[in-house]
């Protein structure tokens, strides 16, 4: 699986976080559903997916 | 006492005619032993009754009302029912008023975001789709039913009782005339959704009820749009919800709208509350024409059947052993599946060529097709009326991504009923060359009908019977013509048709054994309920013979 490199992850970082404050509290969860969509739709792989899924499952608390 | 209620229903296009409970015999003292009661004259009791009486067995029809269907109910059958409708008669008639269609339209903020077409075969006789409403298919029924000497319609004659025993059944009926008691040999519950038969033996349902409940509404109104499935998502009037419409004939449109939360039925049907959402709904769609109401209705999604629909001497069918989400049509159009595949079943036990095994196919076949249906009908359901909040979240997320990319889009898929494949039956030949094939219907699946002329297809040459198609440019040879005399004297329908040139059925350009991949020698047999369970590529009478026998449960054992 290719990873992204520090730079790029922290571009990445700051445009989510100022997607999430731009859509406000209402809206974030249909956007990051979708967002989720998007990025799976582009992986084009089930399984990595999915063990995406339960990756961020983790350590919620 | 029962006093039916014989007022014809109000309808602003339906004439209801009245059926008027006549005395049976048995409250003139007499009794007798029927081989077949069938409880309930809706679309599935009645396509039973005329497709037993078709193999020749008598069949008594209770039902406690006295005129069809109020309201319009089930509107959408597919080719499949269409089949099985010419089968009973009545589809030659359907079609002079039924429209056919075969689009399905997703809408939403105003943009059609998915579009499908039903598969329509060059072949088929019938469309995809086809919309009448279920007044008329009854009526029609009924009427079919009427002209046959072998089925007795008793109307305003409610069950109020049934008793199952080792060899017969029991149903006790209340009429305005007083109680009495009928005795059966076989007892079909077909008496629908809220099923008596099955309350009074207490069976239990799988599967899931969804919270989602609907209005539907029929308006006379004049919308001059083609026959298409149309889905309105999330609109401004009712956001969050969907909302379906259909075109009916006689200028009659189908709206069906999801209920807000905690809304009552007696809150969703009060006039004013129908009044606002309905015109809401064809503000949105741009339409001003002027509209009455005829009929509305409250129903809930619910994807549930019996386990098994075989219980001693009583059997359920339709609604009675299922009930199905009617996003896909699944309703009517599973039922009448049950109906044919159960009839051919019970009759043959009945002429004693059928075994009780037979019989017993009936449920594992149908309830494996319901359990399949249930799990498609449960996708769509999902999607219609999401269940909950990671529902509702991914199914708003895919609403808000189908306007700008399409790989969201056939999750809008609409998933119409579609018949069943039997592939897993014990009825279906062990050792014939079903793997060899490579084109035509495999083992299990209904047949593909062929069009063998101008308004001349291979369905409208099938009859109550198994059916041997025999592909030759030659003739039958005589050990199999003998075969097939050998097994009609023993009391099974079976007809052979030939196909070739020059045959009984002409194929001079070889359409149809290419689309069955036939040469000379190859055979196809058909079940009476139209699927196949036998194919070879040279028949002998020995495997015809063994194929009959184990198509009629004597390999089931």
């Amino acid at each position: 699986m290719s990873q992204l490199p520090l730079t790029e992850l922290e571009v990445v970082y700051d445009a989510l976080a100022e997607a999430i404050n731009q859509v406000g509290t209402e809206q974030e969860s249909l956007f990051l559903t979708k967002l989720v969509l998007l990025l799976a739709n582009q992986v084009g792989n089930q399984a990595q997916v999915e063990q995406a899924i339960h990756t961020a499952l983790l350590d919620l608390q | 006492m029962y006093i039916p209620d014989n007022t014809p229903r109000h309808s602003v296009y339906y004439d209801y005619q009245i059926y008027p409970f006549r005395t049976p015999p048995e409250l003139n003292g007499e009794a007798k032993r029927y081989p077949v009661v069938i409880v309930g004259a809706g679309p599935i009791g009645l396509v039973t009754a005329l497709e037993l009486a078709s193999y020749g067995t008598p069949v008594v029809v209770i039902s406690a009302e006295v005129q069809v269907s109020h309201g319009s109910r089930a509107i959408v059958f597919t080719r499949r029912s269409m089949e099985i409708l010419q089968q009973v008669g009545i589809a030659e008639r359907m079609l002079e008023k039924a429209y056919p269609w075969r689009s399905g339209n997703s809408i939403y903020r105003g943009q059609r975001v998915f579009r499908l077409e039903a598969p329509y075969d060059e072949d088929d006789r019938f469309q995809p789709l086809n919309n009448l409403q279920q007044q008329y298919v009854e009526q029609y029924l009924v009427e079919q039913a009427q002209q046959n000497p072998l089925i007795e319609l008793r109307w305003g004659s409610k069950v109020i009782g049934v008793t199952s025993l080792l060899d017969h059944a029991e149903v006790q009926i209340d009429t305005p005339e007083g109680e009495y008691s009928l005795s059966c040999d076989w007892l079909i519950a077909a008496d629908g959704a809220k099923s008596t038969i099955r309350q009074e033996l207490g069976l239990r349902m799988e599967g899931a009820s969804y919270s989602g409940r609907f209005v539907i509404a029929d308006i006379k109104i004049d919308i001059p749009w083609p026959t298409e499935r149309l889905a309105y998502f999330d609109p401004d009037w009712n956001r969050g919800n969907t909302i379906l419409m259909h075109r009916q004939p006689e200028g009659i449109w189908r709206l069906d709208y999801q209920l807000p939360p905690n809304e009552t039925p007696e809150q969703a049907l009060a006039p004013e509350s129908l009044h606002t959402r309905i015109q809401a709904q064809l503000d949105m769609v741009g339409i001003s024409a002027p509209w009455e109401l005829d009929w509305c209705s409250v129903y809930s999604a619910r994807a549930m059947t019996l386990p098994d629909y075989v219980h001693e001497r009583i059997i359920f069918t339709g609604d009675a052993a299922h009930m199905l989400p009617i996003f896909g049509v699944r309703g009517a159009n599973t039922g009448f599946q049950d109906a044919q595949n159960l009839a051919w079943k019970l009759a043959m036990l009945l002429k004693g060529v059928g075994t009780p095994e037979l019989l017993a196919t009936y449920s594992s076949e149908r309830v494996i097709a319901a359990r399949e249906i249930i799990a498609e009908a449960s996708k769509s359901t999902r999607f219609m009326t999401p269940p909950d909040r990671g529902y509702r979240l991914l199914r708003d997320a895919v609403l808000s991504l189908s306007l700008t990319q399409a790989f969201v889009r056939p999750l809008f898929h609409w998933r119409t009923s579609r018949p069943h494949d039997y592939h897993e039956t014990p009825l279906n030949a062990l050792n014939d060359d079903n793997g060899q094939f490579t084109a035509g219907s495999a083992q299990g699946m209904p047949l593909q009908n062929i069009r063998l002329a101008a308004n001349d297809y291979l369905f409208d040459h099938l009859g109550a019977a198994f059916h041997l198609l025999y592909f030759t440019n030659q003739t039958v040879p005589e050990s199999l013509l003998q075969q097939v005399a050998e097994l009609e004297q023993q009391g099974i329908p079976l007809k052979i048709l030939t196909i070739g040139k020059g045959q009984a059925l002409a194929d001079s350009d070889g359409h149809f054994a290419k689309r069955y991949d036939a040469q000379t020698g190859t055979a196809y047999l058909i079940r009476p309920d139209q699927h196949v369970c036998a194919r070879w590529k040279n028949l002998t009478a020995e495997q015809l013979k063994a194929a009959i026998y184990r198509a009629l449960g004597q390999g089931a054992k």
